[in-house]
Order: C-alpha cells, then sequence, then structure tokens
C-alpha cells in the first residue's frame, strides 16, 4: 500500500494561494471547519507516481502571532500535525512583504518549499528575482509558478514528490538577524533552557523569539512547566531591559529586524529593471473608488449581485418546484384515487415537499457564490469593504457585512451562507444573527395579502415601505448592541489589503461555487430535511377520527341536489374547506395555537393568528395560506386570496393587521434559516439564540405597538 | 515637514519617523510593514471619508485614520521623487 504524505500549503491573503492549490488537487477537495471556530479547513490530493499526497490549504496569513484564529490555526497545524513540507506561496511581484512569513516558518525550522507565483506578473512589472541566490540564501527548493495558467504546476508536483521522498528532511536555512535582536533571543533561549522548558515540536529559539513577541498562547504554555512562573520572570527582566534600551516594544523590534533581514535579502536577489509605471489595478482603482462614481458603481454592481441570486436564480427554482411536484404526484399515483393512506401522505406531502423545500435554495445559494467568487477572485470584495466601511463600522457590522445584508432582502439562507466573506468570527456572527431582520421575500405575500385588505390605496405603500425601514432599524440596534454586550471583544482596529485586481478563472470560481453549494446540501440540507418531517407531523397529526360534522354525508346531499353545477361546486368547496380548519385545529399545530392565546392576546392576537404563525413556521409565506385553512377558505394561492382579504377586516383591524406584519418581520427566522445558522456558527446555541432572541423580541415589540396603538 | 499620516493629502510621499506606542494593535501594523524607517504613499481617501489606502512596500492597505493619526511622517519635499 502507498503511503500518503501530509503537506500544506501556506501563505497571505492574495498570494494566489487557493489557485495553485485548486491547479495542484483539481476537484479532489473537502471544505469542512476547524473544530470550534468558524475558519474554513480545506484539503485536497493530488497523486504522482504512485506518491499519495494529501494537501491542506492553510488560512491565508500575513503572520503567524496568536493574534487572530487563522495564524493560529495556521502555526498549530504546522507545530503539531507536523507536515512533512509547508509549501509556501509567495507573490512574486510582491516579495517584500511575502517573505514577512516566509521567514517565520524559516524561524519554525521546518523543511519548506518557496513558490514564487504570479512570476509572470512581477517579469511584466520589470521584477527579475535571482532564483538559485535566493534557494541559496533560504536553503530551499525554489519552483516558479503561474497559478491561473497551471504553469509550473507539473514541476511543482515533482519538487514536492522529491522533498516528502528524502530520507533526511533538511530545514530551511537558520535566519540570522543582527546582534540587537539575536542577543536577547540566545538570552531568553538560555532561561528556557536553565529551566528546562522544552516542549515536543517546539524549538527552543522559536519560543525565545515568541516570548519576545509576547505571544499570549507561548506565554501560557512557558507559565505550564514547573518553573514557567520563574522562567517568565526572568525572560520578563531581560525584555524589559531590552526595550529601554532600544526605546520600543519588543514585539516591534522583532517586526523591524524581520523587514530589516528581508530588504536585505531583496537588495541581493531582486533587480527591477523597469520603472515602476502606473499599473491598470490603479487605474481600475481611481475610478471604482472615486469619490463621486465609486458610490454609485458599487451600488450597481449590488444590485447586479441581487440579480443574480435572484432573478437569474428563480426560474432554476420554479423547475424545481415544478420537479418536485410531478414527482408528488407521480408517486401518489401509485396509490388508488382517493384513498387516505398516511404512507402515502407522508412520503409525498412530508418528505418529497421536504426535499424539495431543501432543494429550493440550491440556485439561490449557487448563483450568490457565484456573485461572491467573482466578487472576491477579482479583488472587488475589499473595495466593498473599503467603501462601506465608514457607513457600516457606524451600526457596529464590518463593511463586507452588506452583502449578506443586502441578500436577506432576498433570502436569509443564501445570506447566512454569505456571511463566510467575513473573516473575524464576532463580525461574521453577529451579521449572521440580524440578517433575519432584513425583510426576506417570503414575507411578501404576506404583506401582499394584509395591506391591500386594510389599508387605503393611497397608504399601502408607506405601510410597506414602514416595515421594511423598522426591519433595518431594528437589526441596526440588535447589531450594535450584539457588538457592546456577546461580541465585545477587543476593539480591533480596520486594517486591510486592497489587492490588485485580477481575472479569476473560471476553474476557480467553479470550485468555489460548488463546494459551498455541497456544505449546504450534507449539513443544513439533512437538518432541515429532518425539521421538515417533523413540522410536517405537527400540522397534521393527531387525525380527528370524529369528526363533528358528517362532511361526506353533506357533500352527496349537494352532489343529489338541483343546483347548477358552478353553484354545487362551491358549496362543496366550502363543506372541504371547513373540515380542512376542523382538522387543523386538532392537530398539535392548531392545539398549540390554541394554548399559546393568552400568550398572544397582548399583541392582539387569537389563536387563528397563532395556529398560522406555527404553520409558518417552515416557510413564512405559509403563514398565507395557512390563515386560509383556519378560515375554512381553504389552500389559498394568488387566484383565491380575494376571498380571505374580504374575509379578515371582518375578524380584526388595521391596528391587530399592522401587528400581524410587525411580528412574521421580527419574529423567529423559517425553519430553514435556523439550519443555516446551526450549521453556519458551528453551534446549536446560537441557532436557538437566534431563534428565541427574535421572538422574544418581536414579541415585545408588537406587543409595545399593540397596546399604545390601543390608546388611540 | 513632518505630519501624521491622517493628514496626508493623496499623492504625498514619505518616510514613516516615529509611531505612538499607544496604537492599537500596533503589532499588527508591524507585521504588515507599519514600521520606522519605511516609504509609504498616500494613494486614496475612501468615497465616503474614512478609510484610507497607502501604498508601502509595493503593495496597498487600508486602515482608518483613527490609527493613521499615530503614525508620523516625514513629507518628501520633492513629489516626483
Amino acid at each position: 500500500m502507498t503511503k500518503t504524505h501530509k503537506i500544506v500549503l501556506a501563505g497571505n491573503p492574495n498570494s494566489g494561494k487557493t489557485t495553485v492549490f485548486n491547479a495542484l488537487t483539481g476537484a479532489r477537495q473537502h471544505v469542512g471547519n476547524y473544530p470550534g471556530v468558524t475558519v474554513e479547513q480545506i484539503i485536497g490530493s493530488f497523486t504522482l507516481d504512485d506518491n499519495n499526497i494529501e494537501v491542506t490549504d492553510l488560512p491565508g496569513t500575513y503572520s503567524l502571532t496568536a493574534s487572530s484564529p487563522e495564524e493560529l490555526i495556521a502555526r498549530n497545524v504546522i507545530i503539531t500535525e507536523k507536515p512533512e513540507v509547508v509549501v509556501n506561496i509567495v507573490d512574486a511581484s510582491n516579495l517584500e512583504r511575502n517573505l514577512f512569513l516566509t521567514l517565520q516558518f524559516m524561524e519554525l525550522g521546518v523543511p519548506m518549499i518557496l513558490v514564487l507565483n504570479m512570476i509572470d506578473n512581477a517579469r511584466s512589472k520589470g521584477i527579475e528575482i535571482d532564483i538559485e541566490r535566493l534557494s541559496k540564501l533560504f536553503g530551499t527548493r525554489v519552483v516558479c509558478t503561474v497559478g491561473n495558467k497551471s504553469d509550473g504546476i507539473y514541476e511543482l508536483k515533482k519538487v514536492i514528490a522529491e522533498v516528502v521522498l528524502e530520507k533526511e528532511k533538511h530545514s530551511s536555512n537558520k535566519v540570522n538577524y543582527s546582534d540587537e535582536l539575536t542577543i536577547p533571543i540566545q538570552g531568553l533561549t538560555k532561561i528556557l533552557i536553565d529551566n528546562s522548558i522544552a516542549q515536543e515540536g517546539y524549538r527552543i529559539p522559536w519560543l525565545a523569539i515568541k516570548l519576545l513577541e509576547k505571544d499570549k498562547e507561548i506565554i501560557e504554555l512557558v507559565k505550564s512547566f514547573d518553573s514557567g512562573e520563574k522562567a517568565l520572570n526572568e525572560a520578563n527582566k531581560l525584555i524589559e531591559k531590552l526595550e529601554n534600551d532600544v526605546d520600543e516594544p519588543s514585539e516591534i523590534l522583532v517586526s523591524e529586524h524581520r523587514y530589516g533581514f528581508i530588504a536585505g535579502t531583496c537588495r541581493e536577489v531582486v533587480n527591477t529593471t523597469l520603472q515602476k509605471r502606473r499599473d491598470i489595478s490603479e487605474a481600475i482603482d481611481s475610478v471604482v473608488t472615486h469619490k463621486v462614481f465609486g458610490i454609485p458603481l458599487f451600488l450597481s454592481l449590488m444590485y447586479l449581485v441581487f440579480y443574480l441570486t435572484f432573478t437569474v436564480g428563480d426560474p432554476f427554482m420554479e423547475w424545481i418546484e415544478f420537479g418536485f411536484g410531478w414527482l408528488g404526484r407521480f408517486i401518489s399515483s401509485w396509490w388508488p384515487t382517493g384513498s387516505e393512506s398516511a404512507l402515502k401522505s407522508l412520503i409525498v406531502d412530508g418528505m418529497i415537499a421536504g426535499v424539495g423545500g431543501v432543494l429550493v435554495f440550491l440556485p439561490n445559494i449557487a448563483f450568490l457564490f457565484l456573485a461572491i467568487a467573482i466578487l472576491e477572485g477579482t479583488g472587488y470584495m475589499a473595495r466593498v469593504a473599503f467603501i462601506m466601511d465608514r457607513l457600516m463600522n457606524k451600526i457596529g457590522l464590518h463593511g463586507k457585512s452588506f452583502i449578506p445584508m443586502l441578500i436577506g432582502f432576498g433570502c436569509s439562507v443564501p445570506a447566512i451562507m454569505g456571511t463566510r466573506t467575513l473573516n473575524l468570527k464576532r463580525d461574521r456572527m453577529t451579521t449572521m444573527l440580524v440578517v433575519p431582520l432584513m425583510s426576506c421575500g417570503a414575507r411578501i405575500p404576506i404583506y401582499a395579502l394584509i395591506i391591500p385588505a386594510f389599508f387605503a390605496k393611497r397608504w399601502e405603500a408607506l405601510v410597506m415601505f414602514s416595515i421594511y425601514v423598522i426591519g433595518i432599524i431594528v437589526a441596526i440596534i440588535c447589531a450594535k448592541l450584539l457588538r457592546s454586550t456577546l461580541f465585545k471583544g477587543e476593539n480591533e482596529p480596520f486594517v486591510m489589503e486592497l489587492p490588485p485586481y485580477r481575472i479569476p478563472t473560471s476553474k476557480s470560481i467553479g470550485i468555489h461555487m460548488w463546494s459551498r453549494t455541497v456544505i449546504y446540501l450534507k449539513k443544513a440540507g439533512t437538518l432541515l430535511l429532518a425539521a421538515s418531517v417533523i413540522l410536517w407531523i405537527l400540522s397534521n397529526y393527531p387525525k380527528k377520527d370524529k369528526l363533528d360534522r358528517d362532511y361526506a354525508g353533506e357533500i352527496t346531499k349537494i352532489e343529489q341536489s338541483q343546483l347548477v353545477q358552478k353553484e354545487k361546486a362551491a358549496k362543496i368547496q366550502n363543506i372541504k374547506n371547513e373540515k380542512m380548519a376542523e382538522l387543523l385545529a386538532y392537530t398539535c399545530t392548531g392545539r398549540l395555537g390554541h394554548a399559546i392565546e393568552p400568550a398572544l392576546k397582548p399583541m392582539g392576537f387569537d389563536w387563528k393568528i397563532g395556529t398560522a404563525l406555527i404553520g409558518a413556521f417552515p416557510a413564512k409565506e405559509l403563514f398565507v395560506s395557512q390563515m386560509g385553512i383556519v378560515f375554512a377558505l381553504g389552500e389559498i394561492n394568488e387566484e383565491n386570496s380575494v376571498a380571505l382579504r374580504e374575509e379578515l377586516p371582518k375578524h380584526y383591524n388595521g391596528l391587530q393587521a399592522y401587528c400581524i406584519m410587525l411580528f412574521c418581520l421580527l419574529s423567529a427566522p423559517c425553519i430553514a434559516t435556523f439550519a443555516v445558522t446551526k450549521r453556519e456558527s458551528n453551534s446549536w446555541f446560537w441557532a436557538f439564540f437566534q431563534l428565541g432572541g427574535l421572538t422574544a423580541l418581536a414579541y415585545l415589540v408588537t406587543t409595545a405597538v399593540y397596546q399604545v396603538g390601543m390608546l388611540f | 515637514m513632518q505630519k501624521p499620516l491622517s493628514l496626508m493629502e493623496p499623492g504625498e510621499k514619505g518616510k514613516i519617523i516615529s509611531i505612538s506606542h499607544k496604537m492599537r494593535s500596533y503589532k499588527k501594523f508591524a507585521d504588515l510593514g507599519i514600521v520606522k524607517g519605511t516609504s509609504l504613499s498616500m494613494e486614496r481617501i475612501a468615497p465616503l471619508g474614512d478609510p484610507i489606502e497607502v501604498k508601502i512596500k509595493g503593495y496597498s492597505l487600508s486602515f482608518r485614520k483613527e490609527e493613521a493619526l499615530n503614525i508620523t511622517v516625514e513629507i518628501d519635499n520633492d513629489k516626483n521623487t
């Protein structure tokens, strides 16, 4: 059996790391999450001459400090999983900053291959790199690639295979900093050795550098030893003295020396032949982030994202709905007509409809991730954050949160998936939790039912607008509240690279889109399906055996009567509708609706609204059809909603109607949102927190509005 | 002439001469190349007035004026360099 060799790909964000990863592994990859965090774990593999090589694409980082989960993960994977080689992807046209991370791999003393990616780009900018010299200086193999053209990928595979098959793997060279840094490192190393602090996998000089950098993780690690406190005391004395001498924090001194070392290296290996000219990227930016044109252009692009996600996705959704409708009818036909088999109902109305309900989101999600892949691949996503930062920061969100929030107006499910573009957990969680407050498309049928039924034509638009605005305002308040309580954290400043514009490859866009869609199907989809079936059972069982009236008898009577055909059909439909209403009232959903009536009273709701609200948990738009059933008007669709519109004002007033809309806007999101939140936050707690929190919020706001409204 | 980075005009170039130790996430900025002695140029200000974009070590970095206030720059007199 061939052995699987484990290697990792590491590099700066925007170094083209993912493109190289895709070129190496193709579609053979798996996207997961690192345990306990929302950072994506991407693993792929390739085979070369019978060698099976498993590649982990580490999160893109600029450094290896413990300041962000990405950096900590990248570091811990390398230290604890001991990959056979670290393949360090470097943007050849931006060597200086990229080598900062490379130096840290050298400090770690791991075997490394240096990949100068986008070498064509560097050459066209007039940057010539002396590969041999660089290889000698760093003590590593150096390979040049052009990831998006797959140039040099075969050579890289060969070099990887050679390195992993070497009997004795040699580490990269030691970095020789100047005495100002070397002497304290030696001093700290001695302190650690004298206090017999040694941990498998950690080089002691590396621990010394990390102490200089005041790395929290490493300080904790040292503390865990018997003589840890003593060692730290001695170390702190040494560091204090150093800081006094150089008049600078020691962690900054380390960064300065690394950059100093890089500057020296670059002088030796880089030769810039062309004079720097204004490049295309800067020309694009001068328009895209222009004072005047920047914002309209941004809004147009955002409109395009929305259009692509929903309008283009729409026909596909209809096909899926049609397909499942057909499948349902096809399977129903296996049973004799008129039979009321519970199994048939479970399969057709419960399961097939449930699977359809999962798949119906697929087009939205796939198209949203297509849009996101393009925005990220081209580099525009960073400009979204650049343009929106000021506004979004004021309301406690990140500039990039704008996209999920916007998509939330269409549907919360793809919107929550879209929070994956946010790197910081607290930004991502805050956005995820408030997204359902953006009034989604599924609530439109509710507004379309209620607004014309209760409000004069000239007020219709204003009422509708007020609902959307309330959603946005509540979302802003909640985001601010969350950020000042649960997601307080350290108030980290905004600092972000604006990468050069690039044309993404169709392959990388395809892979990005496909892998996220699969995540939805596999993880959220299964949970959603199970929940849908349970909710279906709740609103269909228990079945009432002895009905109050002899519906069948009444129908026969009408059929035998002398009425005109048309009138007969109408009367029969009425009786059927009344039967449905009686059946629903008997089910768990109906009973629950009755049971919670006292609690609903302060909001001006009765048990009928309660039942419809519970019945609408699988999907918000179901509220309309559920109302149809409780009012014995049958299943409501676009053609017969007039009957319900006429019926509702007989039972409720305008204030109650507005409260219904308000509650539907603010309350618990649908079961699909719940399932996706569970999946994306990786925690039941946050899923239930969102569900409970929003429902409580809706209850309070609606009660307040109803009670105050009653005074007038 | 010296001034804080936050007051630099788009198009101006200069060299970092000091960074206040009080700056938040000082280390993060240092790791990205914002260290003493580094040359930079002010590229642009976002349409809403914040953040700013600077070119440093051959790449573009954006951060808020709030942070830029802590970075003091010696402005190049000759704009053509």
